[in-house]
């Protein structure tokens, strides 16, 4: 235990742009207010920019006995820290590696949203860090923690998140200071005053209170009209209940994205994967299966090609959302610029099959056309000209089924659907199948990234092929799809393929 | 204009007597040359005394009152060799810059003034950027106090022993005619704290003085014969100098207490970091009382050899602190002590790691392996306040561990010097991986994620000279980037000067955003800006050419990346022989944005019409895949769950913050990406006539939105 005649140390974790340096100057002005002595360091890091810095703060009461003026460390000391603060949840973890939090000692104020880190963002596709091993760590080392979504309440404030931090400091009462300092400390700053107080009360209320956990996932919504009312009835009576909500949710965009016809066939494509559910798990079976493929075949026959995205590019709603995201306020003109690419290719594709299928294979035509769509266009989507242009494009969207690249993706998908069943109905192949069918997030993407997705895509499907009567196939194609999402390059994956060689 | 203003700063160097200084440490020694009677100071910025030459250079009006000459120098071995103007005349002097890298530049300088010696006092402040959140190679300056012979200041890390060494160290100057380092680590560069500050001086003798009556001295210039005088000067003259001053005026400390089988010597900037260990061990009180006898070392070299005898003088084992290595220190104590017939354990690097930063919990550790070693009874009669460290980390953090994303320094929101490298990026697309020479600056993220480019960094400046060995006949050419910062420090000699000398082909980027940006956005040479007290916008095309570059490509909005990888195509394959430079030239966007963000503010509230362009990304249409990030990394441009309940890939987000550099959009455009990004125009104050063609618009646009929405509700689910 801490006795009384030993400084107290608060270390604060913070991004370069967080405000940290100010929540130091602030913690300094709160003691000195209070007539304690204090000292601030830190070390910014590589020019300060995006990295981690770490703010040490020592203070204690003044000695009546100058001589006796404490020595004060210039660096936390693992197991020695009374208060440690952190503006993003990863660097509160960060603070746990570090030893800097303690059971028997540590208060800890972290904010739990997240900024995340270039490798989280830049993975081909899910690479964010589990957050609850954070909050795992975080209750089983803190003596007492305090976390919110602070960077929220910042925004809700009109504030930033170090007054927020600020707030709660002053709440989790480890400084002996009356709330009435941390305020003056804030006003004799004299920047921006009003919404830094604003924050600090924001942080000092939800500080006290503990935020009810909300639930993520939103209750789908009845069907509202004939159509969806058939559409309904028929997953009610074919499907059994617990994939209700997600086969309402794949049938709801493909109307949405071509009509009633459609989501029929999705239906009955399932229906053919329900079966065979069956057929290899019985009907007592969890039809994991199932949800799989009703997952992802919404996904894929929801393909995205130049109809879908104009069809989107131009609706209301989206002119609405762009409204709120950009943060207009109401009245203000938004207007908006779309970056599109559409090569040679993509016009070959949304024409009627026959004809796009003989110009795309056509070297002369690619020779004298392709020149022509090498350029990316600004369309300008809030004109008049531009939106026309889209909303004309949106409504080639009852031709759908003549086009090229319908043709292509109802054979992939058909091809694809074809070697789950012969998989899943295969004894030992259910697993794998389940494996194959979760493949359809390799393909995504526009263009090159489209490309090369079917490419790894294609790998893989062959693998499947060759390795078919392998035990551990399920495993295989997981690594496969985990490797083909590793890299751009496709190395990860060339080096599992080459692997599988080996050993086979 | 630097990053931030100093004004406020400024006035705390007026303090005088008596007054309490409360602030920065780097600051405290600002005020401490000013306290001394400097007439001359010089410096390159960087990492952490930046903040010395930017509040130096706001603080004009004060330094002419006292008549204190300051010069930002061109680099390193400049601020060094300005030590000249204390070699004959009774002018105290300061230079200061980041170490090991700027000793390491000025070191022929240093080695000149140290082997002639000084009349008047000369000082080198010393930012020792080793340890944490350190950007440079982990080594020490002490090698250079050695093989120059300079003596070597360490002082305890608050602002008064700081300050008080400073002016010490002026006096040990003078009375041993030696040119003094005084060494600051990066934490007490940048810690708050205070001290009673004394009136400035103006300097006795100035230098105006010594041009009226100039002396010459030819036994102070490095020519034989006086150079082989100067080094038995040295050994014969100014070493016992300096050793009965420093005695003389105690500048080393005998703290703690006397008696005792044990002992501890450290150096001074580890003073604070002993105690607080002492204390959690139980041997100290957290105002640094303690039994154990303690030797500081506020001066690491010389050592000190009456000193050193006297204080381990039966004890059986004394610990030395010394963080870094080679273990100068420790060689040197035990060869003192065998000479001195003293049977003193030195102890050391034995309990201690041999490299490293000495951080709290190491120091820790390390004192208690040699106390328990050498004076058990006094650990067991303390009582510790922290319980041992638990064997094995927790599960619960062990987990965690190998989960927590790393965060890399990257270019800035908007950054002109990001698109250069996605043009880099894209370019090696088609002419396959190429090889790459980075430099010293912001540019030198390139080589992390996600742009992964650069092979490697020779230091500043040095950038093309990196390059210079790879100058093939048939070659696929190297491409080399080189900031204007390092252009100016030594870049267009050592790097373009020696490529048109030796006919090299290579392809050398030089990124000019008119700031030296990572050390603070100082302005150099080639700044757009005026300044009040330096010569600036002397562009940097006109010196490539100077030095007989013949092909030369401007491209003055990075922005543009198809035109960037266009040009730097243009330069790899380009058949004329000799250097390509490729002049990349656009501002600095945090620089920019100081300078715009209230300019716009001031607009829309005077109710002009402005407009503010960011970017978005169409959550409908973004599947996922992150292309876009890996070809930018910009920080305002993130990613967020899908909203999409079909959809498990996180969607790309760009966040408010945004500036609207374009990147985004040329990206998708020139990587042929998707769609999903758009640039919004933000009308402010709008005119009547933007409010009528607006209404317009979204009635027309309206009517074919309702018309659809009606047609989707027939097929609606």
């Amino acid at each position: 235990m801490r006795s009384e005649s030993r400084p107290i140390s608060i270390a604060i974790a913070a991004l370069g742009g967080q405000g940290g340096g100010v929540l130091a100057d602030w913690l300094v002005a709160v003691a000195e207010l209070h007539g304690w002595i204090v000292q601030a360091t830190s070390v910014p890091g590589v020019a300060q920019r995006t990295g981690t810095t770490v703010y040490y703060v020592e203070m204690s009461p003044a000695p009546r006995d100058p001589g006796q003026r404490p020595v004060f460390a210039l660096m936390p000391v693992p197991g020695d820290v009374d208060l440690v603060v952190a503006a993003e949840l990863m660097e509160a973890g960060r603070a746990v590696v570090r030893g800097l939090v303690t059971p028997d000692r540590t208060t800890t104020v972290a904010s739990t949203h997240r900024i995340y880190g270039i490798t989280e963002k830049s993975a081909l596709g899910d690479g964010i860090v589990d957050a609850n091993a954070v909050f795992a760590a975080l209750e089983a080392r803190s003596k007492r923690l305090i976390s919110f979504d602070m960077q929220a309440v910042a925004d809700e404030q009109r504030s930033v998140i170090s007054s927020i931090l600020f707030g709660a400091i002053a709440a989790s009462g480890v400084l002996p200071f009356a709330r009435a300092l941390y305020e003056q400390a804030i006003t004799q700053s004299g920047v921006a005053v009003q919404s830094n107080l604003a924050g600090f009360a924001a942080g000092f209320e939800r500080a006290l209170t503990r935020s009810p956990l909300t639930s993520l996932m939103p209750p789908g919504a009845a069907p509202t009209t004939e159509l969806g009312r058939t559409l309904d009835a028929r997953i009610k009576a074919e499907f059994p209940a617990h994939l209700h909500g997600l086969l309402q949710e794949g049938v709801r965009r493909l109307v949405d994205y071509q009509d009633g016809d459609y989501a029929t066939a999705y239906l009955d494509r399932l229906h053919e994967i329900r079966d065979c559910d069956q057929r290899s798990q019985g009907a007592g079976g969890h039809y994991a299966l199932t949800a799989t493929v009703a997952r992802h075949l919404a996904l894929w026959m929801s393909y995205e090609d130049t109809i879908r995205v104009a069809d989107l590019k131009t609706r209301r709603k989206r002119f609405d959302r762009v409204r709120n995201e950009v943060q207009a306020q109401s009245e203000q003109i938004v207007y908006m610029t779309e970056f599109m690419h559409p090569r040679f290719d993509e016009v070959c594709e949304t024409l009627p099959a026959g004809l796009g299928a003989k110009l795309y294979a056509s070297s002369r035509a690619r020779r004298w056309f392709a020149p022509l769509f090498r350029k990316g266009r600004h369309i300008q989507t809030a004109h008049v000209g531009g939106f026309l242009l889209l909303y004309t494009v949106a409504g080639l969207r009852r031709w759908r089924r003549g086009t090229l690249r319908y043709r292509w993706e109802q054979e992939r998908i058909g091809a694809w659907l074809a070697r789950i069943e012969a998989l899943a109905t295969r004894p030992g192949g259910y697993d794998a199948a389940i494996e194959l069918a979760e493949c359809q997030r390799l393909v995504k993407g526009y263009s090159d990234t489209h490309e090369r997705g079917l490419k790894n895509f294609g790998l893989v499907v062959e693998a499947v092929q060759r390795l078919s009567d392998r035990a551990d196939l399920a495993a295989i194609v997981k690594r496969l799809r985990t490797a083909a999402l590793a890299d751009e390059e496709g190395r990860q994956l060339g080096a599992a393929l080459d692997e599988l060689k080996m050993a086979g | 204009m630097a990053e931030r203003s100093f004004t406020h700063e400024v006035g705390k160097l007026r303090l005088g007597a008596g007054q309490e200084f409360r602030g920065e440490g780097i600051l405290a020694v600002t005020k401490a040359l000013l306290q001394s009677g400097v007439g001359y100071v010089g410096g390159y910025q960087g990492a952490p005394i930046s903040h010395l030459m930017d509040v130096l250079s706001d603080a004009q009006e004060l330094l002419k009152e006292l008549g204190i000459h300051f010069e930002a120098s061109a680099s390193e071995a400049a601020a060094a060799a300005m030590l000249a103007a204390s070699v004959n005349y009774p002018i105290r002097g300061a230079v200061t810059w980041k170490s090991t890298v700027g000793t390491n530049v000025a070191s022929d300088a240093l080695a000149n003034v140290a082997s002639g010696g000084v009349t008047g006092g000369a000082m080198v402040i010393i930012g020792e950027d080793y340890g944490e959140g350190s950007s440079i190679m982990q080594e020490r300056s002490h090698a250079f106090a050695m093989k120059s012979q300079m003596w070597l200041l360490d002082p305890r890390p608050n602002l008064q022993s700081i300050v008080t060494m400073v002016e010490r160290g002026f006096e040990l100057s003078e009375a041993s005619n030696t040119p003094v380092m005084l060494e600051v680590r990066i934490r007490a560069c940048h810690v708050y704290g205070s001290f009673i500050a004394a009136d400035n001086r103006p300097p006795p003798f100035t230098l105006q003085d010594a041009l009226d009556n100039p002396v010459r001295d030819v036994n102070r210039i490095v020519l034989p014969p006086a150079s082989f005088l100067h080094e038995q000067e040295k050994i014969n003259r100014r070493w016992p100098a300096a050793v009965e001053y420093i005695v003389r005026n105690r500048l080393n400390e005998f703290l703690g207490g006397t008696q005792g089988e044990v002992g501890v010597i450290l150096q001074g900037g580890l003073y604070n970091t002993l105690i607080r260990a002492l204390e959690l061990l139980g041997l100290a009180d957290s105002s640094g009382a303690t039994q154990l006898p303690l030797y500081v070392l506020n001066v690491t070299y010389p050592l000190i050899e009456s000193e050193v005898v006297e204080f381990c003088r039966g004890k059986q084992a004394v610990l030395i602190l010394e963080e870094g290595q080679p273990e100068y220190l420790e060689q040197n104590l035990n060869s003192i002590l065998r000479r001195a017939d003293n049977a003193t354990r030195v102890v050391g690097k034995d309990v201690l790691p041999k490299a490293g930063e000495y951080t709290g919990d190491v120091i820790l550790r390390g004192l208690r392996a040699f106390m328990r070693a050498y004076a058990p009874e006094h650990l067991e009669r303390a009582t510790p306040l922290l319980p041992p460290p638990p064997a094995e980390v927790p599960k619960e953090v062990q987990a965690l561990a190998p989960l927590l994303p790393i965060r890399p320094p990257a270019f800035c929101t908007g950054c002109p010097e990001r698109p250069i490298f996605t043009a880099m990026k894209l370019l090696q697309r088609e002419l396959g991986p190429l090889h790459i020479s980075c430099d010293i600056g912001c540019h030198l993220f390139s080589i992390l994620p996600p742009f992964n480019l650069g092979n490697t960094t020779m230091g500043y400046g040095l950038g093309a000279a990196g390059a210079s060995a790879f100058n093939t006949p048939r070659n696929k050419r190297a491409i080399a980037v080189m900031g204007d910062g390092g252009f100016w420090h030594n870049g267009l000699t050592s790097g373009v000067g020696n490529a048109v000398f030796n006919q090299s082909d290579n392809v050398l980027v030089v990124v000019d955003n008119g700031y030296s940006a990572a050390t603070g956005g100082q302005d150099i040479l080639s700044s757009r800006a005026g300044n009040r007290s330096k010569s600036t916008q002397h562009p940097i095309a006109a010196a490539v050419k100077g030095v007989g570059v013949k092909w030369l490509r401007v491209v003055d909005r990075t922005y543009d990346i198809g035109r960037m990888r266009d040009v730097l195509r243009e330069a790899m394959t380009a058949p004329e022989k000799g250097p390509k430079v490729v002049l990349a030239a656009s501002e600095c966007m945090l620089n920019r944005q100081r300078r715009e963000r209230p300019a716009f503010n001031k607009a829309v509230a005077a109710g002009s019409r402005v407009v503010r362009e960011r970017f978005g990304v169409d959550a409908d249409t973004c599947t996922g895949d992150h292309s876009c990030i890996r070809l930018s990394g910009c920080p305002s441009l993130t990613i967020r769950p899908n909203p999409d309940p079909l959809r498990q890939d996180p969607i790309a987000h760009v966040e408010n913050s945004c500036v609207g550099c374009g990147v985004c959009g040329e990206v998708a455009h020139a990587a042929v990406l998707c769609p999903s990004f758009y640039r919004a125009q933000l009308v402010f104050n709008p005119t009547r006539f933007d409010r009528v063609l607006q209404k317009l618009r979204a009635s027309i646009i309206g009517f074919f939105q309702r018309r659809a929405e009606r047609r989707g509700l027939r097929h609606a689910f």
